[in-house]
């Protein structure tokens, strides 16, 4: 039951290399509380740009402070969609599966939402091209803003240091 | 519909709360004491724990250990395959007010249900009538008063030590059947409670530990398979008094005293460890998941009140809030209405659902309590679906919605895990429970009134996760410890052979990593002149997405052949289906020929007539996937073509991997021709997409005039009519006039 890992078993983590026993031990362990920033550390040794990463949002999603000051939504391909407080997928490229021909790219005939009820919203990055987010809504359903975290309440309030 | 609270302070006998107090006064102290101090009871020390944690942690273990054990030894007692083969019982420990405070494995929704009907119980002035003595037995089944659906049948034993209550012994069991119109445990196609079958609200069935001969009669009367009820109930029983003997030996050797103050630490225990979790594992913020479940009754126009033969979208727009003071408070504002259906929850269920999910992911140690419940808000508005404004609302499958409603809290909580960094918590939900296959009629064993509720379903795949693909057919939301059960033992109470049970391909939604697959079951009406079936699962919608680009698992559909040429196939030994595989190439269609074949998303339905040697198909979910499928591991989809699990035709156009089958039937791919076609698909991508702007532009006009089917334009109808919230921020995203309505009733 250990309180710590080290940053390679977090990096093994993240690239899905724990063997199940390993990843079932940490599953059922109490957690480690240094996680997030050997976390942060891993993924900033990744990160192909060098802004600082504040907050990952998904495997290629991150709240990031440049240089300015300005904090933002970026992705891996470099792409920023805006101040992070706004819904970054407004700023992405979208495709919608709203026809049965659409949707039986993907899926078996009748394993799939009928097109009147329901449409896939596929959000991309607009420059790699890589499928962000699925959304499953019934038509005309408002884009939905999954997350807005309080970022300043987070470092401030529970991590004790300065955003 | 039933009365709340009654005054018991003029009561004809002493009151038997703690130090003269009567029940009523015991559980309003509690609530004002957590209100005012923001600890359970007002604990904000631990002091047995810290003084003496050896002795804390060894009567946890006893009461634990007790009602694990009570769970193991009763379900014996039960004759039914839900209780015995599935483990659709739990049993748990509670206050004299009704907080939990420890629980046996099995179906944990109901720990917390159960703690409602005991505050009921409290609240409307049991102690004074009917009284409440050593020995009396009360059942519950009333999702009014606590409970989900009056499928779950619950049992209470006081626990009362040299006259005072010091705690209740409860358990609960599924049903087979409830007695109501239609045969089964969750009958479908009902528009009010009146049409639910038997509901016992919170009654006294026994004294002295028996169970009252009258009561037994009803039950003889009300349901069409009394025989398991009856089993059932004792095993209840046996479960509550194995619970109830155990806490009074502990009492007895630990001192009253002792046990009094461990039940209000362990409470507190929990909720303190919960807000502990909360802040290590998460992050403040807001997080929005919503829900979809699709109610398609325009199928039973005819066989439904004309007003209930619609069809109808649940909205279920959960709002996750994390505050940095720890709050932790989900909001259904937003919702829509109820209905004329069997779907609707009451606010007991809805905490149920909520008490489920908490357990699988923030419930941080062994002490899984109510301590953890006491730390959440829930905002169930008024007139939706969550809490109906019609207190005579069917609710037999409320399930329906309840399943589907939580997917938004694992989204929101695995967002949190992914942005601490707590990765391998990380799970795309679940998926829909279904299919549920239920029927009823003359059965095998000569009885004209037959019932019976398969749980196979329990064992659906599992969402893939952050790192890993999703387990196949193993769990339910509603219960961890998912069993598919023996086909022999489903066969012993169903007039229905099983043809064959494989792992059904493509079930689980694509991604990086993809969700578990489900299974299918190829049931053959056997041994009955007729019988009526049931279907239960999404059909026309994804309950939920994936996660990070994951697509949601397979929709269900309902196929059954009737009329077939069956029995001369067996006669002529000729080939028959055994199994279904895929829907573009059926192994039923192949196999069986019938002269009607319904073969469509139609997955809600009032029971449908079929008769001996018609086939028909169940398909189990698969969970969600996680990741851009042009991510996932090339090794990993031509091991998924290799087990069949993958069909051959979506290897390149779903993973864009390049493949080819040798003529011994192996697939390999080509990693170079993969490579490229990665890149070529994700380059399409770019150019058959759209900015959101534009998309926004051109679908404006449609949403205005509500240019949807009859379902979604009743969903957002009766949204916009319930929440001013979800008025205001659906006509900014759209940018409508402030004073646009989506039209009147059609």
């Amino acid at each position: 039951m250990p309180e710590t890992y080290d940053k390679k078993t977090i990096a093994d983590l993240l690239d899905a290399k724990l063997g199940w026993p390993e990843l079932h031990e940490m599953m059922s362990s109490y957690k480690d509380p240094d996680r997030f920033d050997k976390y942060i550390s891993v993924l900033q040794d990744r990160a192909p740009w060098p802004e600082q990463i504040l907050l990952p949002l998904g495997p290629h999603l991150f709240i990031v402070k440049k240089s300015n000051g300005d904090i933002v939504t970026k992705s891996t391909s470099g792409f920023e969609f805006g101040d992070y407080r706004e819904n970054w997928k407004l700023k992405a490229r979208i495709f919608v599966r709203d026809t049965d021909e659409k949707y039986e790219e993907i899926y078996p005939k009748l394993s799939h939402a009928h097109p009147e009820w329901m449409e896939l919203r596929e959000f991309y990055d607009p420059l790699d091209g890589r499928l962000l987010y699925v959304e499953a809504v019934p038509p005309g359903y408002p884009i939905v803003h999954n997350f807005e975290p309080d970022l300043q309440g987070f470092y401030e309030e529970w991590l004790g240091r300065p955003l | 519909m039933v009365a709340e609270v009654s005054d018991v302070r003029n009561m004809t006998r002493p009151p038997m709360g703690w130090a003269g107090k009567t029940l009523q006064e015991m559980l309003a102290e509690s609530e004002r004491l957590l209100v005012d101090t923001g600890h359970y009871y007002g604990v904000n020390k631990l002091s047995l724990k810290e003084n003496d944690p050896i002795r804390y942690e060894k009567i946890w273990s006893r009461l634990r250990g007790g009602i694990v054990g009570a769970r193991e030894t009763a379900l014996n007692i039960s004759a039914s395959p839900i209780v015995r083969e599935i483990g659709e019982l739990c049993f748990g420990l509670y206050t004299p007010e009704g907080d939990s405070i420890t629980l046996s494995t099995g179906i944990m929704a109901h720990v917390h249900t159960m703690s409602e009907a005991i505050k009921h119980m409290v609240r409307a002035g049991y102690e004074e009538d009917p009284g409440i003595n050593p020995g009396d037995i009360f059942t519950n089944n009333d999702p009014q008063l606590g409970d989900v659906h009056n499928a779950d049948v619950q049992e209470f034993l006081p626990i009362i030590y040299e006259g005072e209550l010091v705690g209740w012994a409860a358990g609960v069991t599924h049903e087979t059947d409830v007695g109501a119109p239609q045969p089964a445990s969750m009958p479908i196609g009902t528009v009010s409670r009146y049409e639910d079958g038997f509901i016992v609200s919170c009654q006294k069935v026994g004294t002295n530990d028996r169970i009252h001969r009258d009561y037994e009669n009803r039950i003889t009367t009300a349901v069409r398979t009394p025989f398991y009820w009856i089993l059932d109930e004792r095993c209840r029983i046996a479960g509550c008094q194995i619970m109830r003997e155990n806490v009074l030996r502990v009492i007895e050797e630990e001192g009253l005293e002792t046990y009094k103050t461990f039940i209000r630490e362990v409470i507190e225990d929990t909720r303190q460890a919960f807000q502990k979790n909360l802040k290590l594992m998460t992050v403040p913020g807001i997080y929005r998941f919503p829900s979809f479940m699709d109610v398609p009754h325009s199928i039973d126009k005819g066989q439904m009140p004309e007003y209930a033969a619609v069809d109808s979208l649940m909205n279920c727009p959960m709002e996750l809030r994390i505050g940095t003071d720890l709050a932790f408070e989900i909001d259904l504002d937003g919702a829509n209405k109820w209905g004329y259906h069997s779907f609707n929850c009451t606010p007991s269920g809805i905490q149920g659902g909520l008490w489920v999910g908490l357990s699988q992911t923030l419930i941080p140690n062994d002490k899984v309590n109510d301590g953890a419940y006491l730390a959440t808000k829930f905002n169930t508005p008024y007139g939706t679906w969550a809490n109906p404004d019609n207190p005579a609302v069917s609710n037999t499958l409320s399930w329906m919605y309840l399943i589907p409603c939580f997917t938004g809290m694992f989204h929101g909580l695995s967002t949190a895990f992914t942005a601490r960094g707590y990765v391998e918590e990380v799970v795309a939900a679940y998926p829909f429970t279904g299919n549920i296959t239920q029927g009823g009629g003359p059965n095998h064993m000569g009885n004209p009134n037959g019932a019976w509720s398969n749980f196979e379903h329990s064992a659906c795949g599992t969402s893939a996760r952050y790192v890993m693909d999703g387990e196949t057919s193993c769990a339910a939301v509603w219960n961890p410890e998912g069993d598919m059960g023996d086909v022999e033992a489903w066969e012993l109470l169903e007039p229905l052979l099983y043809l064959g049970r494989n792992v059904r391909p493509m079930s689980g939604g694509a991604g990086k990593f993809r969700g578990g697959l489900g299974f299918e079951t190829v049931r053959l009406v056997y041994n009955t002149p007729h019988q009526v079936m049931f279907n239960a699962r999404d059909g026309h919608v994804f309950q939920c997405s994936g996660l990070f680009g994951g697509y949601p698992g397979a929709t269900g559909y309902r196929h059954s052949v009737k009329n077939t040429d069956m029995k001369e196939r067996i006669a002529k030994q000729l080939p028959y289906p055994t199994c279904d595989q895929d829907p573009e190439n059926s192994q039923i269609d192949a196999n069986v020929k019938g002269r009607t074949v319904v073969k469509d998303q139609y997955c809600y339905h009032r029971p449908d007539p079929h008769q001996e040697y018609d086939v028909y198909l169940s398909l189990i979910a698969g969970g969600h996937g996680v990741g851009d499928c042009l991510e996932r591991d090339v090794a990993l989809v031509v091991s998924d073509l290799n087990e069949g699990y993958l069909f051959g035709r979506f290897a390149e156009r779903l993973y864009g991997v390049v493949a080819q089958q040798g003529t011994d039937g192996t697939w390999t791919a080509d990693l170079a021709a993969t490579e490229a076609k990665r890149a070529e698909m994700r380059k399409a991508r770019l150019v058959r997409s759209q900015s959101v702007e534009e998309w926004m532009a051109a679908q404006r006009g449609r949403v205005e005039r509500m240019e949807f089917n009859s379902a979604v334009r009743k969903m957002y109808r009766e949204s916009h009519e319930l929440s001013p919230k979800w008025r205001r921020e659906f006509t900014a995203f759209w940018r409508l006039p402030a004073d646009w309505t989506p039209g009147s009733e059609d």
